[in-house]
């Protein structure tokens, strides 16, 4: 069962009760911080009067787990993207591939990982919600099933629609997202990217992937069919040369 | 001539001495005490410079691997041992250099048991990793000259044409794939840059640079070793550059007219500004110096193109990877002084390993290696006599 997150800016009163809630999940100092970092999954950012929730998107053909030499980030059925730091090597692919700017290293550690938000996918598992869900006291962000959650947003989109703008970010972008959002504004004065095209980003780099098999054996094969005639055409003139000088 | 080489050792010693406190710093604390990396800047100096640059400035090894090799083309043979060192060289380093960009380097070894065939990063490490393996087996003929084992030579001339084909396709794969690492990011490029050609433009920026470097490394090792150049054979090298930069203009030209791009290249901007500086020293320049001045024939002038293009080449690594996500993201970044010292100490340690090596192997011994089968010396080692008929 895939779950995804709806968000509703318009509902969210900016209280950071969901950060809060994250930081004691995750054994982070409870401190207020206003932008994602490696000590904050997530966080309010106010845009005018709008509060919009920044965490990960949990894409359904995530860039982060594409690129990842060794699959330390992963999308899982459950719909959460997640990241085991045993397998990490820490080459940042991820953070200079996601195309939301959502992961954070640790820069200051000698043993550093990449944080970002998982959905909270190890309690999930075991039928709860995830803590920023139980913690919102304003209902701004709901969490389900990704259809229920689509429906859903379509279901407060069609009865308000003064209140909302009619599109539902993450739907569709790069191919779709786990995480929702609305808003009553047009997304871009949110601060959140929506030109990025509906196109999964993993297919741009696996358009070049795919054709390895090809260049490797029509290139090797014309090479070895290079070499075979020259070094045949080099030896026929040796011995040529050979005989004449026998003679 | 003494003052000039003490004023090197000296540079050296100094380099190597804050390379070591360079070391310190990274490895007691983490990327942010050396480094000005940031959450939106997660690549900075070291994977431009030390590994995208690293990988395409040893493109030389492949490059006259396949010439002598595959295209039978012998009278190429007095540069072969030199590019092939200096692409295991710069190999090896570009892997030492990881070592310190990765966070948990301790885990470099992950990509063998820990797969993922969608990553271009997997592919380049692995192809990295084996074709570093073909280096070291294609140089080891040196090392078992200087240790007079005939045996291991009769061995090697078995699998030189298959181990020289395998370098040629990994090196094709990897060179280009430096390029696809980008590809996942065109948000985060500037249009003068971004190209969904980046794979086959690096892979031919790649050979050219390759062909420009056994220029630059003979002007090297002449200074080094007061050793002669061979100038009728840079001034071949001179030639072939041309076509690779000619492939380029008109790819890159193409490309730009196409997406739209062009328009940014007139813009008073530090891009645009780099943009040129970058395609004047990596293809105008050098094409101008070749077919007008006749720079092939004239050596103060091929050295002088032969520089322009690796300056290019480092400068259009530099601005891909940095100039071009900086434009964008705008996290303004600059290597810090660390950053600068490391990458500083790891090419001066390549130097200093490529002089011991040329100094104690047989790295500049221009006959082929079959011409030293026919000495004694290998008839007491048990390989059998060389017939005349693999004696070619």
């Amino acid at each position: 069962m895939s779950y995804a997150l709806l968000l509703d800016t318009t509902r969210c009163i900016g209280c950071m009760a969901c950060q809060e809630a994250c930081q004691t999940e995750y054994g982070f100092p409870v401190h207020e911080e206003k932008t994602l970092s490696a000590t904050a999954r997530t966080s309010v950012e106010p845009h005018g009067d709008t509060y919009v929730r920044r965490m990960c998107m949990h894409c359904e053909s995530p860039s982060c787990a594409s690129v990842c030499p060794v699959a330390a980030l992963r999308k899982t059925p459950e719909g959460p993207v997640i990241y085991d730091e045993k397998v990490c090597m820490g080459c940042r692919y991820c953070l200079a591939a996601c195309p939301f700017g959502v992961p954070r290293y640790e820069w200051d550690s000698v043993t550093p990982r990449v944080q970002k938000c998982t959905m909270c996918h190890h309690r999930i598992v075991e039928g709860k919600l995830p803590a920023c869900v139980e913690a919102c006291p304003a209902e701004a962000v709901t969490f389900g099933t990704r259809k229920e959650m689509l429906a859903e947003a379509r279901l407060r989109i069609m009865s308000n629609p003064d209140q909302y703008v009619p599109k539902i970010y993450g739907e569709h972008i790069v191919g779709g997202t786990s995480v929702f959002v609305l808003a009553s504004v047009p997304f871009e004065e949110l601060g959140l990217n929506d030109k990025l095209g509906d196109q999964p980003m993993p297919e741009l780099t696996w358009k070049a992937l795919s054709k390895i098999p090809e260049v490797v054996t029509l290139g090797g094969a014309f090479m070895m069919g290079l070499f075979w005639i020259i070094e045949r055409r080099n030896r026929n003139m040796k011995s040529q040369g050979g005989e004449e000088s026998s003679q | 001539m003494k003052r000039r080489i003490s004023f090197w050792r000296v540079a050296t010693v100094l380099i190597l001495g804050a390379f070591a406190v360079a070391t310190y710093l990274r490895f007691t604390g983490g990327l942010a005490r050396v480094t000005n990396l940031s959450d939106s800047f997660p690549w900075g100096l070291w994977v431009a410079f030390d590994i995208l640059c690293g990988v395409g400035l040893a493109a030389g090894g492949f490059t006259v691997a396949a010439m002598v090799y595959l295209f039978g083309w012998e009278r190429y043979r007095p540069v072969l041992r030199p590019a092939i060192l200096t692409a295991f060289l710069g190999y090896l380093l570009v892997v030492f250099a990881l070592l310190f960009d990765l966070g948990k380097p301790w885990n470099v070894w992950h990509p063998l048991v820990m797969y993922n065939p969608h990553s271009v990063m997997f592919e380049v490490g692995w192809c990295v990793m084996l074709y570093t393996t073909v280096l070291a087996l294609e140089f080891a003929p040196s090392v078992w000259q200087k240790l007079r084992w005939g045996r291991g030579l009769l061995i090697w001339k078995r699998i030189t044409v298959p181990l020289v084909l395998a370098g040629v396709l990994l090196s094709t794969l990897h060179q280009s794939s430096l390029g696809s690492l980008f590809l996942i990011m065109p948000q985060k490029i500037h249009p003068l840059w971004f190209s969904n050609l980046l794979p086959i433009l690096f892979f031919i920026s790649a050979v050219g640079v390759g062909l420009a470097m056994v220029i630059v490394e003979s002007y090297f090792s002449s200074r080094a070793f007061g050793r002669e150049i061979e100038w009728h054979l840079l001034s071949d090298f001179g030639k072939f550059m041309i076509l690779p930069m000619l492939i380029m203009a008109v790819l890159r030209g193409f490309d730009l007219f196409q997406s739209g791009g062009l328009a940014l290249a007139f813009a008073a901007t530090p891009e645009a500004a780099l943009f040129w500086l970058e395609i004047g020293l990596s293809i105008l320049a050098p094409l101008v110096l070749i077919l007008v001045f006749g720079a092939s024939d004239r050596p103060k002038l091929l050295m002088v193109t032969a520089f322009l293009s690796v300056g290019g080449f480092i400068l259009n690594r530099i601005n891909v990877s940095i100039t071009a996500i900086d434009a964008t993201v705008r996290a303004g970044y600059f290597p810090s002084f660390w950053e600068v010292v490391i990458s500083l100490g790891v090419v001066t340690l390549g130097c200093v390993v490529f002089a011991t090596a040329a100094k104690y192997l047989p790295i500049y011994e221009n006959e082929p290696l079959v011409e030293r089968w026919k000495r004694p010396v290998y008839v007491w080692e048990s390989a059998p006599a060389p017939k005349r008929d693999a004696v070619s």
